[in-house]
Formats: C-alpha cells, structure tokens, sequence
C-alpha cells in the first residue's frame, strides 16, 4: 500500500504536516488533535472506520523483528484491547448483527528488545497509519511500538450510539526529551505497592518513560535490603506492613518495563539519611554539643573508612537490584552544623587540608559515592546542590535542577551546559506544591531550553522531571494531584515546542484527556467546571 | 461537670474527635469481642427495638467498631458479654432530624457494660459515634475499651457542609459517602446547594424540562426523585439534616435552558443581545413559577429550612432591559437596583414563608435589604476575619441569627497546613452583646465545585473539613491549642482511613492501616 510506503520511505518531512494541522482543528477532538501529548506531526481526515470489538485483532507484521511471545507487545495488545473498548465486556447487550469488516492493527518493529529493559537511549519513534480495516504502527523498538498503541488507543471514540470509531490519519512521532519522568516519595509516605502500579499507568497514558523512585528519605526506609536488613527493619515506618520487599521491588520494575518506563532509584545522601541510622550504627555523624556527643546524629559520616564500606555494598545490591544504567546518589541539602560540631570531622578536615570549608568535605564524600557507582558501571544523577560545590564530577553525571523560579533555574541550565554537563529539569515542576485554580497552566507554559547558551547546550537538557515529594501525599490524595496537572508537563517534554505554544488550545485537549483518564480509572481531578461522559464511579 | 484531663493518650476519649464537652476516663480497661458484644435498647428507653435509626445505627457501628471482624475467626475463647445499653427519651425513630434536635448523650463504660442515655435518637447517634472512636486494638489485634464516664452536647446547633453538585455533578454515591464520613466528625448538616450557572440536575417532577435541557447530561448527570429520596433517608439515619438551596436571582444560568421567560433578556441598546441575566423580576409568570417549584421542593425536602440563595447579583443585564426599567420607575425605585433585588427577594421568601420554611439567605440580602422576616437565617460567606467579624456584628445587632462560612471556604486550597486555620476559628469572637453571641447558630463548611468532583472530593475534604467539626462542636477553651489538636486529628484521620474514606495525610508519617482502595 501506498501509506506503507511512504511511511517506511520516511520521507515524510515536517512542512507537510503543518497545513493539514490548521484544518484538523474545525474537526473536534475525535482526530489527532484528541491524542495527549500531541504527536509532532500527522494528517488525518473525517474519513471515519467504524470498529467492532469482537472483529478487532492485534497483530505483528510479517518483517516485524518481534513475534508472537514477544512479551511487552502481547501484554500490550491485552492492555489496549481493554483501553480501546471499556464497556466491552459489559456490553454483550451490543449484539452485532451484521459483523463488521475486521480491523487489523498490524505492528512492526526493527529490534526484537521485546526482553530487555528500556534504556535512556532507546528509541521511542514510531509512525502510525490508520486505513480502512488497518493500522499500521511502525516503530525501531517494542517501546516506540507501545508509544504508538498508547496514541492509537486515545484515537478511538464513540458515538451517542456507543459504536467505535477511529478517523484515517498519518502519524509521525517522536519524544522531543529522552528523560520525561515522574518522582514519588515513598520515605515520607509509605504508598502501597497497587498506587505505584496505578501511576505507572497514568505514566504511560501520558507518555512519561521514567519513575524516579525518591525510595528512601529522612522519616523512613521501606526499601528490604538483603545486604542490611536492619535498615528497612528499623528504619521504615513499620517492619513488616510499611516496606517494599526485593519481590515488591522486582514487581515495579517489571510492570514499569511492560509500559516502556525505566525505575531509577534514588539513595539520597550524605543528608536526608536519619532512617538510615537506626539500622545502621556508626553510619550517622554524631552531632556534639560542646565536647560531648549530644546523642543526635548528623549527615552520613564521611570521615570512616567503614562508611565506604558500607555504601559499596549497599550499592552493589542496588546496582543488581535495578537494572537502569543510572542511579540517583541525591546529594542535596546538607546540614554542615553537626559536621562542624564533631572533633573527629575536624580533625579529618585539617588532615585533607580542607581548613573551615566543609563544601570540600562533601564534595570529598560524594566523589567517593560516584566512583562506587561508576565502577559499578551505572551513571550518576545528583541534585544541583553537588554542581554548586564540586567541579571534579565525572563528566557523564546528570546534573537535576530543582530550586528556584525560572530565572534562577535558567541561570543554573546555563551554567551547568557551560560546564558541559547534561541537566533534568525540575525546578517548575514541583507538583505536590498545590494552589487554588489552574495552577497547570505554569506547568504547561514552560521552556526548558530558554535559557542563554549555545545550540550545544540546549542538546545537554536531558529532558525533565515532575516532583511529588511526600510532605503532604500518600495513596489517598497522590492520584488527583498527579493527575491531570502532570499530563500539562508531559506534553511540554514529549511534543514539538512550537505546535504547543498556547495554553489556552492546549486546554479543552487536556480536558477532554482528563476524562479519558477517568475512564480508564485514574482519578484525574477536573480541570475546571464541567463533566465528562463517564464521570468517576470509584468513591 | 469538670473536666480532668488525662495521661492516656489516643487511647482513651482524647482520640474521640471532635473532643467531648465532659470527661472522666481510666487506665482500667475491658477486652471486647466482637461475638459476645451486644448493643440493646434500656428497659425505660422510649425507642425500642424496630427503631429504624438505632437498629441501622447498631448495625452500622459493630462494623465501625470491629473493622476486621469479617475477615477473622479467631475469636476461639468467649470473653464476658458486653453489652452497650442505648436508651432515649422521645421515640423520634421516624422523625427527622430538626434544628432545634437535642444531641446531647451521656455515655457511662464500665465492666460489661456501656450505658448510652440521650434526649433522642439523635443524641444516641452521636454517643454511638463516640464509643466506636473509644474503642482500639492492641498490637495483637484484640479489642479494647477503656472505662470512661462522658456528658456530650455541641457547641452549635447547626454544623454544616456545602457540596456544590452543579459545577460539577457529583455521583449519589460521593454524597453518601460523604454523608457516612460528616456522621464520623458529627456534622449534622448537608447543605445540598443543588443547582447554580453551569447545571441544574435536580429532576423536579413539576418542570423536567430544568433538567432534561440544563443538566450536563438529562439521564446521566441528574438527581432523580428517587436518588433525592435516597440521599435524605440515608442522611436521617445518620442524624444529618438535608437543606436544598435553590439559588436566585442569580446563578440561575441553567434555569433559562429549560424554563423560557425566566431569566432576563439582557439588551445591546435598543435591541436584546441574545444572553440572559438574572431571573427576571418585572414578570408575574416568575412567581408564579417559583411558587409551584418551591412549593415541590418544600414537600420533596422535609427539613423545616430552605436555602433562597440571593447572592452576587449582577445588575448590568437588568440595568439594560427596557422593561426592568420601566418597572423600576412605576415601583419608585429610582436607579436603585439594589431595591429591586430586595423586592424580588422579599417575594420568594413570602412564598416559602407561607409554605412554612424558614429561609436561609446570603448574606447579601441583609446588607441591600431590611425588610426579611424576623425568623431569617443569613449566611455569611465574604472575607477575612476582620470583615466576617464586623458582619457578624452587624446582622447580629439586628436581631437575625448568623450561620459563618466564610472562614471555612474549603475549597480553598493552598500547600501546607491550612487546617490549623480552619481551627483558630472563633465564631462567637466579634463585638456584641451576649445576647448578640447566641445568634450565631452555627458554621458551614463550603465545598464550591469550581475544581472539585468525585475525583478529588473525598481527599480535599477529610480531614480538613474535621477541624471545622471540632470548633463547632466542642467547648472553646479545651480546644484552644492547635498544637494539642495535631496529634488527635492525625491519629482521627487514621481512623478515617481504616474507614474507607480517603482523607489526605496532614504531614510526613504513617498510619498502621494505610488506605488500600487505590
């Protein structure tokens, strides 16, 4: 077929698809135009297929380097089946008389990575070509493919009459950012293992490819680990109902890989570690008071050689534990004041010579950290904070910006890129800081490259990062505040800038978005007075 | 009574929220097991069994009480019987719920036996709620309560929460729900402000055409005479007043889509531009339809109050139609809207006066009008502290009773601890008499639907809208610190959630039954 042609041609190139956006609009939300984030380029028509479920089909094309077995794309046809017809198994009422033409979504891949993990460098492009009783869905990767079936899914509709339909259309698609992720903090609060698996989810359904999992933290350590298993013991809020165990943790990470989302863990030190010490003696600084240990601990304590110890095999299990090639070390927000107070610090900071500045002393701890990781072979991602106080990082570490309003975080982009280090962008997308009205709208408007630098800077933005730190969040809350204000982020990391520039567009999409999230169970919270269709049952 | 305060912490009444007015407990404490636990009606009680609010009640509290009874047998060996004797008053079993309703309960827990004396079912209600927030489990998962001795009455008489299920329509089961978690934090009030601009889903059976044109959805997003029905019995049972509010002259967007003639045509010069205004005032057919509609709803809602509403008017369409002129000058009332505004309200109260409801208004109406009757409830909803309180003053001064919202706009929401605002609430802190205080007949917590649904509802308002319910409830003084309040309201939030409700964390921490419905 032609479409197949062309598409295989590649020889789409952007300009065509710029005019045939403008007439898209007068078409409602039943075209492209309805798919979240919005694809960087497509055509589409009225031209309208009806679908039946019992005459729709999933299939893998014949050049396809993933066949029948392949486990995320068969785990992803069953998945979508679902997506794209939610009343089907409640509608035997819908008795067809007259059957359908078949409807065939026939995907092809050029790798078979259908058993490995998705990597930060993995292709997520696909192209979908949406004819009379076909799709086809292109892709390099299985992970693009299940991009593609995330975007066809969204394209279905129904009419009053409750028929499906699926408009001709031609997409070519592709993230703008490799790192779009979503961090949860499951130190503050404990979530249940079912709310991760929810929002990795809504991950996907948004197109979001990395859960940063911020799993450990000052107020508990639900991570078991088999090395120290006083740490999770001792440390989380409750031993045995309040941890994730090596099974939960190997349940998230597999469930993540089906949907194309990497698991980075984060093990954030030498601060934010006062669970730490509760199973783990001599981990802690003592803090003095005077001359005398006041009985409270400080920051990790970078002055023994058993600390070393200890965080190497600490992060031999967690680099075997987690497949992602990175690793997030933390490094913000160090308190120096127990430090300071300690004699045994002291001293060790006049033998290194590092006099009174104790940012030498961290950088110290965390050069240390890195080189652990690094000869573990995972890449290092640390807060800002360690940019600000070191220079001696290793090249390939991923710098994660976090503080401040967009002209003190375009000021950090600039330099670190100057630096010619990679950054993750998270400053703006502070999500669990809540405010009254639509608040999405600031989380939409973003420019992560706007920022003075060379065309070779703006390259070294990864991509970015919407925080739901756990100050205020756990299962009862998490979804209406992740959902749909997160979607706002998502589309500015996935889509073309430009396509995306206004808000007020992009708005009824994402209120029609948020009602396919409620279809499908998230609990997205409205966006503005309203209703969708199917309004949310689950109370 | 005195009150002495104890060591025990959330283990004895201090976990009962909101706080009881007077208390005496121990460390002496009795195991309960759940198959030799017993609730009972006393010889003297005038309720006997076949009371429909005490027997659901039971029902309803023995699982409240014994959380995991049904997915546990292991209560092998028998402890002594336990028996909770409930005896009233009046058997006001059929009835509902009045304004002027005793709450008040003694609750007396000894060996054996907790005795629940009250005025009515009502206060009954209130005493079981209390008892089942006494009882604990110990980390072996046996039940325990501790002896106690307890004299309970609120503070106010009127503890309300506003849901708004026309800017977004809220499904019958979120109100329920949200009904089952106000019983838990004693709110006795569900102010239903059912219609407003954006949709009207009351199905009333004298004009379907309100619905089946201004809902979102004329079979899917609308409250049917049935589901109307369901929410007030249900809310009976739990002691809740059910209190409409059909908002007018303004808000009323939606009305237009399905009654012609009601709204005011707005004009553009000479010419009408094709919106819609306020109702129109000048008609006759206007109060006449009121009527009919008023006259439904006063039968549909037994509560003895309406809500009228009469707030935010916007005079610029009625300033621009000829017509509402033209009355304006036979009426004599000048450039005045404001007297028009007042003439149409007069009317609509006049119309629920003689179908025997007491009004609940805005607190506009006061500020534009003086004529309401005596009886009149105005409903402050505007600004800060210093403005509520110069309010309360005034309409107070004038004789008429006073319910305060405005500190309580929940809907509000902002990062951190807004809680602790809603809980230095001092209703009666303003200047006036004693007289003046005792106008006040209560508070309101309001949940404007702008950016609210059955997705995030349950979670905006538990427990947030708890520390409203304890300032209403219980005695100032006792309840002044809100750093004493902290620990309590985590611990009842706890509680909440092992109740199925998804009420949020109040900051880092954790509770032993974390909520599993996700």
């Amino acid at each position: 077929m032609n479409i197949m042609f062309a598409v295989s041609s590649g020889r789409y190139t952007r300009a065509n698809f710029i005019l045939p956006l403008l007439i898209i609009i007068q078409l409602g939300l039943h075209t492209v135009e309805g798919v979240w984030p919005l694809p960087q380029a497509f055509t589409s028509s009225t031209e309208r297929y009806p679908l039946n479920p019992q005459a729709f089909y999933f299939g893998y094309g014949k050049q396809s380097a993933a066949q029948q077995g392949c486990s995320v794309l068969d785990t992803a046809f069953k998945r979508y089946f679902s997506l794209i017809f939610p009343d089907y198994s409640s509608a035997n009422g819908v008795l067809r008389f007259s059957v359908d033409k078949p409807f065939l979504v026939e995907v092809s891949v050029d790798q078979d990575d259908c058993e490995s993990y998705p990597q930060e460098d993995s292709s997520e492009k696909y192209n979908l070509s949406v004819c009379e009783g076909k799709a086809s869905l292109k892709a390099e990767t299985v992970w693009g493919a299940v991009r593609g079936l995330e975007t066809f899914s969204q394209m279905v509709y129904q009419d009053d009459f409750g028929s499906y339909f699926v408009n001709k259309t031609e997409i070519e698609d592709f993230p703008r950012f490799q790192f779009r992720g979503i961090l949860l903090d499951t130190s503050r609060h404990y979530l249940p293992v079912q709310a991760i698996l929810k929002t990795l989810d809504a991950m996907a359904y948004s197109k979001f490819n990395v859960f940063h999992w911020h799993i450990v933290d000052d107020p508990s350590f639900p991570y078991q680990s088999s090395t120290f298993p006083d740490l999770s013991s001792k440390g989380a809020f409750h031993p045995m109902t309040h941890i994730y165990t090596q099974s939960d943790v190997r349940r998230v990470i597999s469930y993540a890989r089906l949907q194309g989302i990497r698991v980075l863990p984060e093990f954030d030190s030498p601060g934010h570690t006062k669970s730490w010490g509760k199973g783990q003696s001599d981990l802690l600084t003592p803090c003095y008071r005077g001359s005398t240990p006041s009985g409270t601990f400080g920051p990790v304590n970078p002055v023994l050689p058993s600390t070393y110890q200890f965080m190497e095999k600490l992060f031999k299990e967690v680099s075997s534990v987690f497949p992602d090639s990175y690793i997030h070390l933390g490094g913000d927000e160090v308190n120096f004041s127990c430090w300071k107070s300690n004699p045994d610090v002291r001293a060790f900071m006049q033998k290194m010579g590092f006099g009174a500045d104790f940012t030498k002393l961290e950088a110290f701890y965390i050069e240390n950290i890195v080189n652990i990781t690094s000869a573990l072979n995972k890449t290092s991602i640390v807060w800002q904070d360690v940019f600000d106080y070191h220079e001696k990082i290793p090249e390939d570490t991923v710098l994660h910006i976090w503080k401040g309003l967009p002209e003190v975080y375009q000021t950090e982009l600039s330099r670190i890129t100057k630096a010619g280090k990679r950054v993750l962008l998270a400053a703006p997308w502070y999500i669990n800081h809540i405010s009254y009205g639509q608040d999405w709208r600031n989380y939409y408007t973003v420019q992560p490259q706007n920022f003075s630098g060379t065309e070779e800077q703006k390259k070294l933005v990864i991509g970015g990062e919407v925080c739901m730190w756990g100050e205020y969040v756990d299962a009862t809350n998490l979804n209406p505040r992740l959902w749909p204000r997160a979607s706002a982020a998502a589309e500015r990391l996935w889509s073309d800038e430009k396509q995306t520039s206004s808000v007020d567009s992009a708005f009824p999409r994402l209120q029609d978005f948020r009602c396919k999230l409620v279809r499908r169970g998230i609990q997205a919270e409205p966006l503005y007075v309203g209703h969708c269709k199917h309004e949310y049952q689950g109370v």
